[in-house]
């Protein structure tokens, strides 16, 4: 039984070729598009692990990944950011708001698939 | 809080400062304690000969004592201090110093002030370049579109055996994200290049002088007038100043115009034009003609109306190679005012002076055309035993004349935008060459 992975990220074609990649190497994949009720969509899927855009419509992926954090449920639950920048403020800032790993767009497939193995191992 | 500056208040001031207690200082001057502490606070008038000896024993001038100095000075020179490192002036002494140089005073809180000032404009700019939201939008654009292609394509050419509706389908998301990468890039690209114009720009007076030229087409009928002298000039400086004309670039103008004027008497325009139509547009042999110097036949041809001789293109350089005069011609380019290639036929000619030389050039990356480039250099203006005139290249500009002249050589504009990628020239690396 493949594990669930809940990707969370605005961009339909990117969101089409993550979720493929991801789903060739066995993991459930679901998706949501949007900010304002991205907790509703983590509580819903209870995902063994969180792909997280930082740039989403309504919200933002530090604010999404605050209220994770705070939901006992999901504390420890590892989540990948992805950003479009690779400052490291930015990187900082995902570090303390909780993030288990940090990626800068654009990434190459494998980074993905490498991210995704080493988070789920731990 | 006039209080603050009373003299009784000035007096406990420096009484405290120097570290004396008021029964000492009292002891010293020759008055009761309780006298001291009436005057200290403002209580007691005090007196010519009291305030003398107070000051004496306080080490200071009577007269800071009596008027102090200007509570603002003080006020701006403490802030001053309180800003710099630990190694911070003598705060204790401000109204001293604001007392004995209040012109010095004056000049470190404004200095003060005005460097507040520019720290918070160049807050305020990386702030707006930080935060600019039409860069991070189209940033944001074109970076999602890359992510997705790369992605994208990257499973069409690993992935073994797709199937052809995901094939299909990844072959359509790549094209939509290719045009919204197209899109983002050019907004990103007009965007930048429009970014000097967004506010007043700044212009120095070379490039005022250089606007006024080419909006009059580098020709100034004015001038050519046989009546035409040194007032016909200043006429028409003075008209470019009621238009705001900054006065360094006015001085330029001036400069530049009496030159022309000069030129214009050695080689009047209906004269010259004869020539050029019987000569053709050959600098060596109009030079011959008329027994003017090469120097002064190029700039002839360059004020000439282009309706007459065609496009013609000049640049001047001084001695340090800093471009003074600039008249662009198509399909070559120039850079503002130093910095341009090494290469340039401009700046053999300045190695070798009174030596001219011909070569058709192009420059390398987009845009260039092959034109024909003639230069010389020679000193010009007054000269003496003891100071030799300066040095000046002209470099004359013509379309190309064709393969007969010889071969094309590559050149620059300058290297920061240049292509070539072996250069014996080259003194800083292209971003082109690395960048892209």
């Amino acid at each position: 039984m493949g594990k669930t992975v809940l990707l969370i990220e605005d961009e339909p074609n990117i969101i089409e070729a993550v979720s493929f990649i991801l789903s060739r190497d066995g993991w459930d994949v679901k998706t949501h598009a949007n900010g304002h009720d991205a907790m509703d969509a983590v509580r819903r899927r209870t995902p063994d692990l969180i792909i997280l855009d930082v740039m989403l419509p309504g919200k933002s992926g530090y604010d999404i990944l605050g209220e994770i954090r705070a939901d006992a449920d999901f504390a420890t639950v590892p989540v990948l950011m992805l950003t479009a920048r690779g400052q490291t403020r930015d990187r900082e800032m995902a570090e303390r708001a909780g993030a288990s790993r940090y990626m800068t767009k654009p990434f190459s497939n494998a980074d993905v698939l490498d991210a995704v193995r080493a988070l789920a191992g731990t | 809080m006039p209080e603050k500056f009373m003299i009784g208040t000035r007096i406990r001031e420096r009484r405290v400062l120097a570290g004396i207690r008021q029964t000492d200082l009292a002891k010293r001057v020759g008055i009761s304690p309780s006298y001291l502490n009436l005057i200290e606070h403002n209580r007691r008038r005090i007196g010519g000969k009291t305030l003398l000896r107070l000051a004496g024993a306080l080490d200071v001038e009577p007269s800071l004592l009596s008027e102090g100095a200007a509570a603002t000075l003080v006020a701006g020179l403490r802030e001053a201090a309180g800003a710099a490192d630990d190694a911070g002036p003598e705060g204790d002494r401000a109204e001293e110093f604001a007392e004995r140089f209040p012109g010095w005073a004056g000049l470190v809180t404004e200095l003060y002030r005005r460097n507040e000032e520019m720290e918070r404009t160049i807050e305020t700019l990386t702030d707006r370049l930080a935060h600019d939201p039409f860069l991070a939008d189209s940033l944001h654009e074109v970076i999602s579109a890359v992510t997705a292609i790369r992605s994208t394509s990257s499973i069409l050419v690993e992935t073994e055996e797709l199937e052809p509706e995901w094939t299909a389908r990844f072959h359509r998301n790549i094209n939509e994200d290719s045009a919204r990468l197209t899109e983002g890039a050019q907004a990103l690209v007009k965007y930048l290049e429009g970014a000097p114009n967004r506010d007043a720009e700044v212009q120095s007076p070379q490039d005022e002088m250089h606007a006024v030229l080419a909006a009059r087409g580098f020709h100034f009928a004015e001038l050519e007038r046989e009546v035409a002298g040194p007032r016909a000039v200043a006429r028409l400086v003075r008209a470019e100043a009621e238009r705001g004309l900054s006065g360094p670039a006015q001085t330029l103008l001036g400069a530049v115009l009496a030159r022309y004027l000069e030129d214009a008497r050695a080689l009047p325009m209906a004269t010259f034009l004869t020539r050029v139509r019987t000569l053709g547009p050959n600098p060596a042999r109009l030079s011959e003609a008329t027994g003017a110097g090469l120097a002064q036949v190029f700039r002839r041809m360059a004020a000439m109306p282009e309706a007459e001789v065609g496009p013609v293109g000049l640049v001047i350089c001084d001695a340090s190679g800093t471009l003074i005069f600039r008249k662009p011609i198509e399909g070559f380019s120039m850079p503002r005012l130093a910095g341009a290639c090494a290469l340039w036929p401009l700046y053999l000619a300045l190695a070798q002076p009174l030596a001219p030389l011909r070569r058709r050039v192009r420059q390398a990356g987009r845009g260039g055309e092959v034109v024909e480039a003639l230069a010389v250099a020679g000193p010009e203006g007054p000269t003496g035993f003891d100071r030799p005139a300066p040095v000046r290249a002209h470099m004359l500009l013509l379309p190309d004349p064709g393969a007969a002249r010889g071969a094309v050589e590559e050149i620059g504009v300058s290297c920061r935008i240049c292509p070539l990628a072996s250069c014996v020239a080259r003194r800083e690396p292209s971003i082109l060459a690395e960048g892209f």
